[in-house]
């Protein structure tokens, strides 16, 4: 089965016309699209504007493929269910979207390698075309990473955190990457005065306060 | 009589922990906000936490919280804005948070300035999807957010927003 999915926030449906002409054209019988606020009707694909988050991961995990468009939700739930993915970014030139960030995430997500990006129509066929070519993934972990979890649960229970340390941690990966061009000039004036006087405050009762 | 005692004392010590834990106020858009939000629930676990979404389909999600349902606001809709401006007040109000914390959009930024009023401490993390510059809200909370976070290192700047680690 393969999942179209352009989110709730409105219609996209440039991407969900090529993804029928395409199922026409080669008789996937398999494709069901969620298509948000459209009233577009298609010939060759089962579609429902919206589907609940139930019904959404359970159609993420029984498809071979998701097609979306670059939002977040999209893509993570993809990513934790292990599943193929191509997205393509709305364009705000076309009316899709307000600003054309969904072109900036799906820029960075592509060079990550993590998912597939068409940035077009034409990209899209392409890919759909030589899908043996793109691999199954890993499942993501379903919690964020441990530094993230880490930092925020210490800020949680003592109104402090060194993030600077997870800054120095990143340029040591950088230089590693051989990209150390941007950080080494930013660390002199970040210093460690991250903990602003409100923060030092302790809220009574909070878990981490020194019992008296 | 001994399994009496013993479920008495585990009573005994949630019930304490329970009344020890930080109250916390967890709110996100729908979407990948919301998404976000879950993935990093681990870091709540010593918490008393409350949820504030858009839709009521999340309920489930976070079955045994507190769970309010305000509008989806942003600011080019004013009347939902003040909508949800309201009724987060209320939840603040009555919900006395210790902490409050967001992944966006409008009406995290709303709870973490409404929070920051009582004397919460407030933390946002920016949503992963912006890549090149923070959000509108999230450009804008940085004097209201005492833990000021983006998930994407060359945003940093000095003073914040900060990077430690993203929800992948």
């Amino acid at each position: 089965m393969i999942f179209v999915t352009v989110g709730t926030q409105g219609h996209f449906d440039r991407l969900v016309r090529t993804v029928d002409e395409w199922a026409g054209k080669h008789g996937r019988t398999d494709v069901f699209a969620q298509t948000g606020p459209s009233d577009a009707s298609y010939r060759h694909i089962r579609s429902e504007q919206f589907v609940d988050p139930a019904k959404f991961r359970e159609y993420v995990e029984s498809a071979s493929l998701v097609i979306a468009h670059a939002g977040m939700g999209s893509i993570i739930t993809a990513l934790e269910l292990g599943k193929r993915i191509i997205v393509m970014p709305r364009r705000a030139s076309m009316g899709e979207q307000r600003n054309d960030h969904q072109m900036a995430t799906a820029k960075r997500f592509a060079q990550q390698g993590r998912i597939e990006v068409a940035f077009d129509e034409r990209e899209l066929l392409d890919k759909l075309d030589h899908l043996d070519v793109i691999d199954e993934t890993e499942p993501l972990s379903p919690q964020a990473s441990q530094d993230l979890i880490a930092s925020i649960r210490t800020f949680i229970r003592t109104g402090h955190v060194d993030v600077e340390a997870h800054r120095l941690r990143y340029d040591q990966m950088a230089l590693q990457n051989c990209r150390s061009s941007v950080p080494s000039a930013r660390r002199e004036d970040t210093g460690l005065d991250f903990v602003r006087s409100s923060v030092v405050v302790q809220i009574p009762g909070a878990v981490g306060s020194e019992p008296k | 009589m001994l399994q009496t005692k013993v479920r008495q004392n585990d009573e005994a010590l949630s019930s304490q922990s329970r009344a020890n834990s930080p109250k916390l106020l967890a709110v996100a858009s729908g979407g990948g906000h919301w998404i976000q939000l879950m993935r990093i629930t681990q870091a709540f676990a010593d918490c008393s936490v409350t949820f504030v979404t858009v839709h009521d389909s999340y309920r489930n999600q976070v079955a045994g919280h507190n769970f309010y349902v305000v509008n989806d606001a942003n600011r080019w809709r004013k009347i939902a804005l003040l909508k949800a401006a309201a009724k987060l007040a209320w939840i603040v109000w009555s919900e006395k948070p210790d902490i409050v914390i967001s992944t966006g959009a409008a009406p995290g930024y709303l709870a973490l300035r409404l929070g920051r009023m009582i004397g919460a401490r407030t933390i946002w993390l920016d949503s992963i999807a912006n890549v090149e510059q923070l959000s509108m809200s999230g450009s804008r909370i940085g004097r209201f957010a005492d833990l000021w976070l983006t998930q994407w290192p060359h945003l940093t700047r000095p003073g914040g927003p900060y990077y430690a680690g993203s929800v992948l």
